[in-house]
């Protein structure tokens, strides 16, 4: 079991200050959060990837090849990389490159994007969204797979014996993950591929992602990756904890009430009941994670959400602290008790990279 | 025979409210009309104003609360839906719209609507016919032929020569209602949010 942060990377101001960070200062406390997820004993740190202000992380692989030079051992990842508006051909590339850069520390989720003008910037249409995301995804399963490709498809300029560069790090591709909040093309898509997917779970009731998680399982098993209880399946989580119930919810309730996304809408104790967001002591937070995998079954990945909203670096790192060392190792205690044998732990390279040898050595023999 | 079911939305904001009681006078015609054609329906009436925070709130975050969640089960499942709003400034309620945006907007496709509309003055019955009936018409839903609009004055006025009275054109909409909600197998289909469409492929084709 795998835990983790991802952050959407927004400059937020901060509403008890007023204040708001500059680019230079955000970029720098992702930098920062970042290191500090392995510092704190966390196994991955994901960055989102956004074209529009108040969101900074534009350029992925960068930042992610900066905390690859400052870190020894988290796994990078991404939430998301958006599979429709980008070249799959510089997904190939970028991500391939990082694999390299990282010593294989590297997977990446894959994601539509929901912000409409984003598309058309890029020369695309919101509404080819799903054949976008099927098509791009097709090319990069080859582009990292096959060593010279030809390729003629609706949306991007044919290629003839295209070869992209790097090859993935020993001939292994990164683990890729789906994320989706509604399209069960998406499951399905996860599913064909015996990918992860990924629930962002965080702003909707788990009640809908319990049953787009269970459809991603069966197909799992009907494409003939395994069971149903050995998808790979991820989740958001989103958590706010002081020693003190009482303080958390006193501290966060500025933040949470002008929040993006769910500012001014539900009130902080709604919006905990109906959805995974817990504000509370570290043991609140213990005792309602530990209890998803009764609504999802056991599963691979959780990534928590914490920087979000005008949070203070300095907070957010006091965050971090009570996650990894009173909240995850808990988790991993609990969580690893009557965890089926059968039950795969999320794929890495170290991972993948046996499971191609052995299939090499099996296909020799 | 199965019992049909009938989803009422009154948007009225009072109480007592005009609005809530043409919507009463509307499903109390529709059901009497039904058991004359011997047909059992029950009857579920959903006031907009006891979910206005919900229904602001699914506007904020996408997601309905498990009360608004019910409310939008009960009405897109329902085998006839008898929807009635005041006129506010020339068309429907702003609750009453912000209601339907938070429904998806397939859910009410083939759905039998009569619509209803309440106003101080009669100069705004129109408003069913170039606001109500164009956005259910949107929603592919069936909205049958007569429309019930109720001013002040005709809740203490007899029958007009070319319209009949209020109760005339009640009963007119309700027998129009009857008729389709009667035939109607919506309430027991079995609805999958996963069915892929059919020409959809994981990989391209």
């Amino acid at each position: 079991m795998q835990f983790g942060i991802f952050t959407v990377g927004d400059v937020t101001p901060d509403p008890t200050t007023g204040r708001t960070p500059t680019e230079y200062e955000r970029i720098k406390a992702i930098l920062t959060i970042a290191q500090k997820a392995e510092e704190v004993g966390l196994d991955v740190f994901a960055l989102g990837e956004h074209h529009n202000p108040p969101f900074v992380p534009s350029s992925p692989t960068t930042m992610l090849g900066y905390v690859a030079a400052k870190t020894e051992r988290i796994v990078l990842s991404t939430s998301t990389t958006l599979i429709t508006t980008n070249d799959p051909v510089k997904i190939a590339e970028d991500f391939a490159m990082l694999q390299h850069v990282a010593d294989g520390r590297v997977d990446v989720m894959m994601g539509r994007g929901n912000t409409g003008p984003v598309y058309p910037w890029f020369g695309k249409d919101i509404r080819q969204g799903i054949p976008l995301a099927i098509e791009n995804y097709a090319l990069l399963h080859r582009l990292w797979r096959e060593d010279f490709v030809d390729w003629e498809g609706q949306f991007r300029t044919p290629l003839q014996g295209f070869q992209s560069t790097p090859r993935p790090l020993d001939g292994v591709p990164p683990f890729v993950w789906h994320g989706s909040i509604r399209s069960p093309e998406i499951a399905e898509q996860a599913a064909y591929y015996g990918d992860g997917f990924f629930a962002n779970n965080i702003f909707w009731p788990k009640e809908h992602f319990q049953k787009l998680i269970g459809f991603y399982r069966q197909r799992f098993e009907h494409y003939g990756h395994g069971s149903a209880d050995q998808a790979i399946v991820g989740l958001g989580g989103q958590v706010f904890m002081r020693k003190n119930s009482q303080d958390a919810i006193d501290e966060f309730r500025p933040y949470f009430d002008v929040a993006p996304v769910y500012g001014h809408g539900p009130s902080l104790e709604d919006f905990t009941a109906q959805t995974p967001l817990t504000v509370g002591s570290p043991q609140e937070v213990i005792d309602r994670y530990a209890a998803m995998r009764d609504h999802f079954g056991d599963y691979q990945r959780q990534l928590f959400l914490m920087d979000h909203a005008g949070l203070p670096l300095k907070t957010v790192l006091e965050q971090l602290d009570l996650l990894g060392e009173e909240v995850v190792p808990v988790l991993r205690k609990e969580l690893a008790v009557n965890r089926p044998a059968h039950v795969p732990d999320a794929p890495t390279h170290a991972s993948l990279k046996a499971a191609a040898a052995t299939e090499t050595t099996s296909v020799a023999s | 025979m199965t019992t049909r079911k009938i989803a009422v939305v009154s948007a009225g904001l009072s109480r007592p409210s005009s609005t809530r009681l043409l919507a009463d006078h509307l499903a109390e015609a529709t059901v009497a009309r039904l058991a004359e054609q011997g047909v059992d329906a029950e009857v579920h009436t959903v006031e907009l104003r006891d979910h206005a925070h919900d229904i602001t709130n699914n506007l904020l975050t996408g997601f309905p609360s498990p009360a608004l969640a019910d409310v939008i089960e009960t009405v897109t499942t329902a085998d006839g839906l008898i929807a009635v709003t005041p006129v506010f400034t020339t068309s429907y309620s702003g609750l009453f719209k912000s209601f339907i945006d938070v429904i998806d907007p397939k859910a009410l496709t083939d759905q039998p609507v009569l619509i209803g509309a309440t106003g101080g003055t009669e100069r705004h019955s129109l408003a069913l016919d170039y606001a109500m009936r164009p956005l259910f018409s949107y929603l592919h839903a069936v909205v049958v032929p007569t429309s019930v609009y109720a001013a002040s004055s005709d809740w203490g006025s007899g029958a007009d020569a070319a319209s009949g009275s209020l109760a005339d054109r009640v009963g007119r909409a309700a027998g129009e209602l009857a008729s389709l909600v009667k035939d109607s197998e919506r309430s027991g289909l079995v609805r999958d949010p996963f069915a892929l469409d059919p020409s959809f492929s994981p990989v391209p084709r």
